[in-house]
C-alpha cells in the first residue's frame, strides 16, 4: 500500500498555516531546513485572519512608561499564576522585536502622531500596548507571514488534512495526511515536526472558531504519546453576537471596549460596576464573560439572552475608521448601526488556554522532534488569557519551534518509519466508507456541541461533568459506527467523521482535566468549589495517553526566580 | 418563513447538473446557512469551501442568482424566496467538486510579485494618512470575486498572460507602500498585463470589502506604466540620464 503512496521528505514540517505556522516555517527557513507548510485550509485562511483587536507588545509607542516587566506581570496576573513564567518572560521580552521585524517586512500599523506604530489600550493590560490594523490585525499579520514565506521559499500543500503523527522509535518523524480535493493520501518523512494547528473550539456550539478549530494537534499529539496541560481553561470570550441564530458566536472584537464600548444590562444598569468597579468593561475576558452570563441567567439579559454593549457615544466617523469590520459585520449580518445602537452580545466559546505541553525555550512537546506552538500549545496564558497575547504569542513561539526544530533538524537522523503504522492509519481513515446506514456525522457532531456547551461551560459542576462523561462515552461508541456517503473528492461529511475522532479525545481531556481541579481559577468555574485554592494554584494538571485510556495527574509549578517575585509583587 | 428552495450545482471536473434542496429560512439566515443545513440533511458531502462565517477569509466565493458573492454575507431575505435560488461555483475558474474550484493559479501570479523591500536607511515612520493609502489595499480577503467578474479571466480566459485585479491590489498595495524601494512597473507592463485592463470597474462593484481596485489601485498603475514607457519627455530623458523608479 505504501509503495505507491504520494510521499514528500523535509527536514522541518509544519503542521497549521496560522500566525505560529508561519512564523515557524520562516524561521526554519532561516536556519537553512528544507520546510513544508501543510494546512487544511488554502493558504492565507487559517483562523488568525480572525483576529481583531491587536498585538500586545511593550514597546512603548504611546504610553512611555509601558516594558516588558509589566506586561510580564499583567500576563502573570490575567493567567491567575498558573503560567509557565518562563513563557511569559521570554513572551514579554520578545514581543515588540517581533512586531518591529513584522512592520520590516511589510505590515502596515496604524500610526501616531509621531508616525510611529499605534498601541491600543485592551483588558488587563496596564497600558496602551495593542499595536493594530483597525480592527483586522490579523489579517495583516497573516498577509506579511504568508508573503514572507512564500518569497523565502517553503513548500505548500493546501487543503492537506493530517490524520496521524508518525514515529521512529520514541520521536515523532513523519505524518500521515490526505489531500482534501482527491482524498489521496500523502506521507510526510520529516525530521522535525511543529504542531500550530490552533484550538478545540468547534466543540462547543456558541463559538467564535472556524470549522477548523477540531482540536487535531492536540489529539494527534496525544495518540502518538505527548503530553497534554491545563486542558479544563476554555476561554470564553465576553462578546460574541447572540442575534439573528445564524451569527451566533462570531466575534466581536474587544477593541469595542478598548476604544470606549460600554456593557449594559436590559434595565440600563452598567453592570461592570458590580463585578469589577476598577477596571469596569476592560476586566479580563473570564470575569466580563461570567458577568455578562449572571446577567442573563438572573434575568436582566436583552430580548436575545445577552447584554447590550455600546460605542454609539463615539462620533460616528471613528467608530467606521477604527472598528471597520464590526460596522459592516452588524449592519449586513444583524441590522444593527453600531453607530447608532447598541450591539446584543454574549459569551461565546473563543480559546483553548490549554494544549501540548512544551518546554519554554524551544516549545519542544515531551516527545523528541515534536514541536508545537500558538493555541495549540499550553502554558503562556495559564487560567486565562489576555487579549492581543494571542498574536504576541504566535509571533514569539513560532519563531522559537521553527528555531529550535531547524537546529534539531541538523542533527537529526533520517526517519524511517513503520509501513504497518501507515497503512493502519489509513484503513481507519477509509473505515467511514466501508459501513452503510451508520449515523450521519453531523448528528454526532451536534450532539457533542450541546454536550459540551450544556455540562462543560463556562460555569462547572460534579454533577454535569459527570454526566458528559458518560454522554462523550456513548459518542465514542457512536463515532466507530458512523458511515459517509459519496466518493472520496473533496467530501464534506468524510472529513467531519475524522475531525470528530480528535474533538472526542480533546472534549474527554477537557470533561477529565475540569472534574480534577477542585476550585475555581480563571476560566474554570466550579459552582461547586467557587472559591480559588492556594494549593491548585501550585499545581498543572498533566494529560497523557496510557494504552488507550486517559491518565491524569498533578505536577508542580516550576518554582520562579526571585527577580521575578519582585516584578509580580510590585503595584501598578 | 417560507421554505426556499437552492438550486445548487453538483458535480465535479467532467461536468454535472444542478439538484434542488428544500431549506427552512430562520431570521438572519445567510446562504452559508442554508448550504450547511443540506449539508446536514441529506448531502453530507456537498462540497462548499468556507472558513470564519464572518466575511474575514474569502473562502465561501459563489454565484447566487448569477451575481459572485461571499454566501456567509448573502442574506436570504435580500433574495427573493418565490423562485428557486441557483448556487454555483466560481466561472473564472475549474471546478473541483460542486460548489468548489481550482484557485491555485492565483497563488502562482502571486509569486511572481517582488515583495517589499524597505529603501535602505528609511526611519520607520509615517503618518495615517499614507497607511490609510496602503491599507485599504491591504482590506483584501482574496475571496476572487474581482478575478471571477473580470472579463479578461471570465470571457477572454487569458490567465495565462494577465494578472488579474486581485494582483493589481496587491502590487498597488507595495508601490504605494511609503518606504518601500522596489520597482515593478515592468512586472506590470510585461508579466501581469494591466493594459488589458478597460476598466470597466465589475471588478470594484463585486468588492465585498469595498476596495476601490480600479480608481484607487489600476488607474494609478495603469498611470505609472503609461509615464514610464510612454511619456516622450521621459524617455529622452531616461535616455539621458538612466532610469530610476518611476
Amino acid at each position: 500500500m505504501s509503495d505507491s503512496l504520494e510521499t514528500h521528505e523535509h527536514d522541518v514540517v509544519v503542521i497549521g498555516a496560522g500566525g505560529a505556522g508561519l512564523r515557524a516555517a520562516i524561521e526554519a527557513l532561516a536556519q537553512g531546513a528544507s520546510v513544508g507548510v501543510i494546512c487544511k485550509s488554502l493558504l492565507g485562511k487559517a483562523h488568525t485572519v480572525m483576529a481583531e483587536g491587536g498585538i500586545a507588545a511593550a514597546m512603548a509607542n504611546v504610553d512611555a512608561a509601558d516594558d516588558w516587566r509589566t506586561h510580564f506581570r499583567d500576563t502573570m496576573r490575567g493567567g491567575k499564576f498558573l503560567n509557565n513564567w518562563r513563557m511569559a518572560q521570554l513572551h514579554a521580552q520578545e514581543s515588540p522585536e517581533r512586531v518591529r521585524e513584522l512592520e520590516q517586512w511589510g505590515a502596515i500599523f496604524d500610526r501616531t502622531e509621531d508616525g510611529r506604530i499605534l498601541q491600543r489600550a485592551f483588558g488587563g493590560h496596564t497600558f496602551k500596548r495593542l499595536c493594530h490594523v483597525g480592527d483586522r490585525t490579523g489579517l495583516e499579520m497573516i498577509r506579511t507571514l504568508q508573503d514572507r514565506g512564500v518569497q523565502m521559499g517553503f513548500d505548500v500543500y493546501m487543503e492537506c488534512t493530517v490524520v496521524r503523527l508518525l514515529k521512529d522509535g520514541e520521536r515523532v518523524a513523519g505524518a500521515l495526511a490526505y489531500w482534501r480535493e482527491q482524498g489521496r493520501f500523502v506521507l510526510f518523512r520529516s525530521k522535525a515536526i511543529v504542531l500550530a494547528t490552533g484550538g478545540i473550539g468547534k466543540v462547543y456550539r456558541v463559538t467564535s472558531n472556524s470549522w477548523e478549530y477540531t482540536g487535531d494537534g492536540m489529539a494527534a499529539a496525544y495518540e502518538a504519546g505527548a503530553e497534554l496541560m491545563d486542558m479544563e481553561f476554555v476561554q470564553f470570550h465576553p462578546t460574541g453576537m447572540v442575534w439573528p441564530p445564524g451569527v451566533q458566536g462570531i466575534l466581536v472584537t474587544e477593541a469595542v471596549r478598548g476604544e470606549g464600548g460600554v456593557l449594559r444590562n436590559r434595565l440600563g444598569e452598567r453592570f461592570m460596576e458590580k463585578y469589577d468597579a476598577k477596571k469596569m468593561e476592560l476586566s479580563t475576558r473570564d470575569v466580563v464573560a461570567r458577568a455578562i452570563y449572571t446577567e442573563v441567567r438572573e434575568g436582566r439579559g436583552t430580548e436575545h439572552g445577552g447584554a447590550f454593549l455600546d460605542i454609539s457615544q463615539k462620533p460616528a466617523e471613528y467608530v467606521k475608521r477604527k472598528l471597520p469590520s464590526m460596522y459592516h459585520q452588524f449592519k449586513e449580518l444583524a441590522d444593527v448601526d453600531i453607530t447608532k445602537e447598541p450591539m446584543e452580545v454574549g459569551p461565546t466559546c473563543h480559546y483553548m488556554m490549554g494544549g501540548i505541553r512544551v518546554e519554554a525555550e524551544t516549545a519542544q512537546s515531551s516527545l523528541p522532534g515534536l514541536f508545537a506552538a500558538g493555541e495549540a500549545a499550553a502554558g503562556l496564558h495559564g487560567a486565562n488569557r489576555l487579549g492581543g497575547n494571542s498574536l504576541s504569542d504566535l509571533l514569539v513561539f513560532g519563531r522559537r519551534a521553527g528555531l529550535a526544530a531547524g537546529q534539531y533538524a541538523k542533527t537529526a537522523a533520517p526517519p524511517r518509519l513503520a509501513a504497518g503504522d501507515v497503512e493502519a492509519a489509513q484503513r481507519e481513515a477509509l473505515a467511514p466508507f466501508g459501513r452503510s446506514n451508520g449515523e450521519n456525522p453531523y448528528t454526532l457532531h451536534r450532539d457533542l456541541q450541546v454536550t459540551m456547551q450544556d455540562l462543560v461551560g463556562i460555569f462547572r459542576v460534579r454533577e454535569d461533568l459527570e454526566k458528559a462523561l458518560g454522554e462523550l462515552e456513548k459518542m465514542k461508541e457512536r463515532w466507530k459506527g458512523i458511515s459517509v456517503e459519496g466518493s472520496r473528492l473533496f467530501n464534506p461529511g468524510w472529513h467531519l467523521a475524522l475531525e470528530l475522532k480528535s474533538m472526542l479525545t480533546v472534549s474527554e481531556a477537557v470533561a477529565r482535566a475540569a472534574m480534577m481541579r477542585q476550585e475555581s481559577r480563571g476560566a474554570h468555574s466550579r459552582i461547586d468549589f467557587p472559591n480559588t485554592e492556594a494549593a491548585w494554584g501550585r499545581k498543572n494538571i498533566i494529560v497523557k495517553r496510557e494504552g488507550s485510556a486517559i491518565a491524569l495527574r498533578e505536577e508542580p509549578v516550576a518554582e520562579m526566580p526571585e527577580e521575578l517575585k519582585k516584578i509580580l509583587a510590585e503595584e501598578k | 418563513m417560507p421554505d426556499a428552495t437552492l438550486r445548487i450545482f453538483r458535480g465535479d471536473a467532467n461536468g454535472g447538473a444542478t439538484a434542488d434542496y428544500r431549506v427552512p429560512v430562520g431570521p438572519g439566515m445567510v446562504v452559508l446557512d442554508a448550504l450547511h443545513y443540506i449539508q446536514g440533511h441529506g448531502a453530507a458531502d456537498l462540497a462548499v469551501r468556507w472558513n470564519c462565517k464572518a466575511g474575514k477569509c474569502g473562502s465561501c466565493s459563489a454565484e447566487v442568482n448569477g451575481k459572485p458573492r461571499l454566501t456567509c454575507k448573502t442574506r436570504m431575505d435580500s433574495l427573493p424566496l418565490e423562485e428557486p435560488i441557483t448556487v454555483v461555483p466560481l466561472k473564472a475558474f475549474p471546478v473541483i467538486k460542486d460548489l468548489v474550484t481550482d484557485v491555485s493559479w492565483n497563488y502562482k501570479v502571486n509569486r511572481k510579485i517582488p515583495p517589499f523591500q524597505p529603501r535602505p536607511g528609511v526611519e520607520w515612520k509615517y503618518s495615517q494618512e499614507d497607511a490609510d493609502r496602503v491599507q485599504e489595499f491591504r482590506k483584501c480577503i482574496e475571496c476572487f470575486l474581482c478575478q471571477d467578474v473580470c472579463h479578461v479571466l471570465r470571457e477572454h480566459r487569458l490567465h495565462e498572460q494577465f494578472g488579474g485585479p486581485r494582483f493589481f491590489v496587491r502590487v498597488a498595495g507595495l508601490e504605494m507602500h511609503p518606504l518601500d524601494g522596489a520597482d515593478r512597473t515592468a512586472l506590470l507592463k510585461d508579466e501581469l498585463r494591466i493594459s488589458l485592463c478597460n476598466i470597466t470597474k465589475c471588478c470594484t462593484e463585486v468588492c465585498p470589502e469595498e476596495i476601490r481596485i480600479t480608481d484607487n489601485a489600476i488607474i494609478p498603475l495603469k498611470e505609472r506604466v503609461v509615464d514610464r514607457y510612454y511619456d516622450p519627455l521621459v524617455r529622452i530623458a531616461r535616455a539621458i540620464f538612466g532610469s530610476g523608479k518611476g
